[in-house]
């Protein structure tokens, strides 16, 4: 979650969140990964009672089989997809409702509409109870149901103790068929979301998140667009109204629900409680346009730093996409694992970055983005961009070597098992597929293509998508103390971040 | 509660009786029953908990040595050899160890020199320090002919590793990952040679590296400014005041050397905690653990920290003129985690944060409009006196000063006020399940057995606290409220909007006030 998000939610603790640890790496490291089963590298006596004196003497015996359990998928006559995990190892059951349709669907002169609806839904409360009765009869039972508007979707999600099941799951219910949208809640909103936009330009990795998407999707492109004073003024409570009367159909929705429950008990429910709901239309995904901006570099004039945030961005690739997995091998060796070339390059060995990396983007339904990015002290940034241009180059015409490649499928195929760890994450990473149309077994295939992937497979898809003269390369920083003329790279273009009070024009 | 009897776990059967309606007294006991703990003949404790969920398990490497342990001149050293031990051993990251070793012990005496000409107060020769830092270079140079850089991780993450990763704060330094089940005795030996051979190898270009993080973190972001600011002037003694990261003087001087020492006097086993959570088994992963880890020699026990901080007599006041949009904290001393009274700040905490029901949040979030958060809370540690914080966002519009004035009206009416009886059993209610909803993790799982054997010598007191929790009274929360939120007691830090800011102050050139 960025910063700006954390800003807004007001239940966190923000500031222990912050400020009270130091990790080692600033990435999340997300391994996406398999088990070679039986890849034992040695043979050597099990537990031999005595020490290795290198790593490569450890036996690694077969992993223990196992089989992971996977949801128990049932389709309503209405069209609504319910997937149900049991998982008996702590008295909790959690729900999750997605709902198609998000800010990518919403008007350009409403930006900002799914996000409002997303925080009023709950805090609007219902025909019957307010939203401030919703919070004290949830909190007195340690429960929570939350709603949530994203790019493609909105969220109702509920969690609870198993005991409490019955008496939180109606209030779920209730906001799904009875929301209120209640005024009072709405003009609070809108004032949490006015204070984030009047934030936005605090933090650096702000700034670079958003205005490096703008650059790599189009500024008008929906996933790219961000709300402004302007658009939000203008959204009114029947827009959110008929926001949720146009996406909230039981066609329109996928439910998961984990924890301790008898799965047969539970359909049993959901179907009674969900079953007699209506069909509605199918909600219609806006088709997006893709105008990345002209490659060359961009430049965001920050006073109060003293290092640069460089990202390089170019429009990536679908998942569906069969260069998908030969990607994946590019991103773990080039940008995304701990050994990587950019992390041993420019971080170990040249000491030029703390934050580094990067690789192809992937989605699921769109293009992704490409990102290669990096935090580097001012008077260093103009060597910065220029390793990072150099570690591409090299990708491109030296290739990965047999030995890269082996290494970063091992990262991949070896942990690939931390796909399944958990029932939630399974259950997850099902109603992604279902959502997004992908085959159920998808992690499967994953799993197989990377196992077929070669380093000229490899080197292809590094020339395919690493386009050097295709980036756009967004600088955040202070450029009275570079040690140098961001001109003598190429033609920099200011990007002007001033918050517009007014639409512009009006 | 015939099976509980029977393992008769006598620690936790307050715990049981309380909360019997969430947590069944056979969770509890079969709890107790995955858990083995054995202390080594070294001092190194472990713990291993029985988790199959899943053929995994994670572990956290707990080692009870944080910022708090440094004193002026190496501030930021810990988190620095945190960071070196991802470096490797003597025998991982290096293609020969024996003509390294001697190659890094020229680092240092080049270092050395160097340091001291550049640190002269008298006399300092510019053209010297040029040429004693071209030799120290060299030598680094020479030295680095030798790494096979990443090799560790490289490892980790080639056989499977995911989340490998480290934290350091002012208490404590913490090392992570997991790994599939079959890579139990190369986890034992990788993570036991990192704290038995650890090699300061690429130590100067590591410090450039965590300069950066500073940068990023602190320097180049608002909120870290306010922070290290509010920090700073909350304490004048005790080394909560200073960052975890260092001052940047510090970070520029401080050598492989300073980092080795910290390592020798800290990194003992008896300091250290090793949990292990996941598709493991006690009686054969022990007996691993105890013949990689028991390798490691045992030394002496640290010195506890002496410093105190003194009382505070006066308020104390941080503005810092930014560019930036507001932002308001103020922050008291309370006593450490280990206080009678520490559950009561634990309730205080949920009773003005946690949810939309919180205090904070309905005063001046819902009700007078004029934050968009705002929460309470202990921070920055809990093994010293640390504060007890109030932290506001101003909304749109709003000044940091603005804030003030509510926050005080809510710290009033706990002095003055008892809290209601649907408060406090609320709190407790979530309490109880917030801990049941952080037990389905094995790296969290990790994290907190080891944290609260470190902190408090027994993992069971990570439920006991809940028993702590249940027994705060309404009385007990005026009397800590009363005790706690003085005005000579408070530290208030703020972000005003400055129409336009100077750079990070002192950052570049190393130079704080």
């Amino acid at each position: 979650m960025n910063r700006a998000a954390l800003a807004r939610t007001s239940a966190m603790l923000i500031l222990v969140w912050l400020f009270s640890r130091l990790p080692m790496t600033a990435r999340a490291q997300t391994a996406s990964s398999a088990p070679k089963a039986g890849s034992a590298t040695q043979q050597a006596p099990p537990s031999a009672p005595t020490t290795a004196s290198s790593w490569k003497q450890i036996p690694i015996p077969a992993l223990r089989p196992f089989k992971h359990q996977q949801p128990r998928r049932v389709e309503l006559p209405n069209g609504l997809v319910i997937f149900l995990q049991e998982n008996h190892e702590l008295p909790l059951i959690n729900g999750t409702i997605r709902v198609r349709g998000g800010s990518r669907d919403e008007p350009p002169d409403k930006a900002g509409l799914t996000e409002l609806y997303g925080q009023a839904w709950r805090t609007g409360g219902t025909a019957s109870k307010t939203g401030d009765q919703l919070d004290d009869f949830l909190e007195s039972r340690a429960a929570h149901v939350e709603t949530s508007g994203r790019a493609d979707s909105t969220y109702l999600a509920w969690s609870s103790l198993k005991e409490d099941f019955d008496q939180v799951f109606p209030v779920v219910l209730d906001l799904l068929q009875h929301p209120e949208f209640r005024q009072d809640k709405i003009d609070l909103a809108k004032k949490q979301m006015a204070a984030g936009i009047s934030r936005r330009n605090d933090e650096p990795d702000d700034i670079s998140e958003r205005e490096s998407n703008k650059l790599a999707l189009g500024a008008d492109n929906p996933l790219a667009r961000t709300p402004e004073y302007y658009t939000l003024s203008g959204i009114t409570r029947d827009d959110l109204q008929r926001w949720h009367q146009r996406t909230v159909a039981p066609n329109n929705i996928i439910l998961g629900v984990v924890g301790d429950f008898d799965s047969a008990a539970m359909e049993q429910k959901l179907r009674q409680a969900l079953g007699g709901i209506p069909s509605g239309t199918r909600f219609p995904q806006t088709k997006l346009d893709f105008r990345p901006a002209e490659p060359g570099i961009y430049l965001v004039e920050k006073e109060d730093v003293n290092q640069s945030q460089i990202t390089m961005v170019d429009l990536g690739i679908l998942r569906s996409n069969p260069d998908y997995y030969a990607v994946e091998v590019l991103n773990e060796l080039f940008g995304g694992g701990f050994a990587s070339r950019l992390v041993s390059n420019i971080r170990t060995k040249q000491g030029l970055a703390y934050a580094v990396g990067g690789g192809v983007g992937t989605a699921f339904d769109h293009p992704g983005v490409t990102r290669i990015s990096m935090g580097t002290k001012s008077d260093t940034t103009l060597p910065a961009i220029k390793a990072l241009h150099q570690e591409i180059d090299k990708l491109l015409k030296g290739g990965a070597s047999a030995q890269e490649v082996k290494k970063a499928k091992d990262d991949i195929l070896n942990s690939f098992i931390f796909e399944f760890d958990s029932k939630e994450k399974v259950l997850a990473e099902r109603m992604r597929y279902e959502f997004y149309g992908y085959p159920p077994d998808f992690l499967e295939q994953f799993r197989a293509g990377i196992e077929k992937v070669t380093p000229a497979d490899v080197d292809r898809v590094a020339r395919k998508y690493l386009r050097p003269e295709k980036l756009a390369v967004l600088v955040v920083g202070n450029s009275k103390d570079f040690n140098g003329d961001l001109n003598t790279l190429g033609k920099v273009r200011p990007v002007d971040i001033t918050i517009p009070e007014k639409k512009p024009g009006m | 509660m015939r099976l509980f009897m029977k393992i008769a776990v006598r620690t936790l059967l307050a715990f049981v009786l309380v909360s019997a309606t969430v947590l069944s007294a056979q969770d509890i006991a079969s709890f107790e029953k995955r858990i083995t703990t054995k202390k080594l003949a070294n001092g190194l404790t472990v713990i291993i908990m029985e988790r199959p969920e899943a053929p995994v398990f994670s572990f956290f490497t707990h080692v009870d040595a944080g910022s708090a342990q440094e004193v002026q001149g190496i501030t930021g050293l810990a988190h620095m050899f945190e960071h070196m031990a991802f470096k490797g051993t003597e025998k991982i990251g290096t293609k020969n160890f024996a003509a390294e070793k001697a190659a890094l012990a020229k680092v240092e005496q080049a270092y050395a020199a160097y340091l001291k000409e550049n640190l002269k107060e008298v006399g300092r020769d510019p053209k010297k320090v040029a040429q004693l830092e071209q030799e120290w270079r060299k030598a680094i140079e020479a030295a680095d002919a030798y790494v096979i850089p990443n090799e560790f991780g490289e490892i980790v993450e080639s056989q499977g590793g995911v989340g490998l990763n480290a934290n350091t704060d002012w208490d404590e330094t913490d090392y992570y990952y997991s790994f599939p089940e079959n890579r139990l005795e190369l986890w034992a030996y990788l993570e036991s040679e990192r704290f038995l051979h650890p090699v300061m190898r690429e130590f100067y270009k590591e410090r450039d590296v965590v300069m950066e993080e500073r940068r990023m973190r602190t320097d180049s972001s608002p909120q870290g400014r306010l922070i290290e600011q509010f920090l700073a002037a909350a304490y004048t003694a005790h080394p909560y005041g200073r960052p975890v990261v260092g001052w940047p003087s510090d970070l520029r001087a401080f050598s492989a050397t300073d980092a080795q020492n910290f390592y020798r006097k800290y990194y003992v086993p008896s300091n250290m905690v090793v949990t292990v959570v996941g598709d493991v088994k006690a009686e054969k992963a022990l007996p691993i653990i105890e013949r990689y880890f028991g390798r490691i020699p045992a030394g002496p026990a640290p010195e506890p920290l002496r410093t105190q901080e003194p009382p505070q007599r006066a308020q104390r006041e941080v503005v810092l003129q930014d560019k930036s949009q507001p932002l308001y904290v103020e922050g008291y001393h309370r006593p450490n985690a280990k206080d009678p009274d520490d559950a009561v700040y634990d309730v205080l905490a949920d009773l003005l944060s946690k949810g939309r029901t919180s205090r904070l949040y309905r005063s001046l979030v819902r009700d007078k409009q004029i934050a968009v958060a705002a929460e309470g809370g202990s921070f920055p540690g809990a093994k010293y006196p640390s504060l007890f914080y109030f932290f506001a966002v101003p909304a749109k519009g709003k000044t940091a000063e603005d804030m003030a004035a509510p926050i005080h009206e809510e710290i009033g009416k706990l002095k003055t006020q008892d809290v209601s009886d649907e408060e406090l059993k609320s709190i407790k209610t979530r309490a109880k399940a917030d801990l049941i909803r952080g037990l389905g993790d094995n790296q969290g799982l990790a994290l907190q057995l080891g944290e609260y054997q470190a902190r408090y010598g027994d993992w069971r007191e990570l439920f006991r606290q809940i028993q702590r929790i249940e027994a705060v009274t309404k009385a007990d929360i005026r009397r800590v409220a009363n005790k706690t939120f003085t005005a000579e007691n408070r530290t208030v830090g703020r972000i005003e909007t400055a129409s336009s800011s100077p750079a990070p102050a002192g950052a570049q050139k190393g130079v704080q006030p």
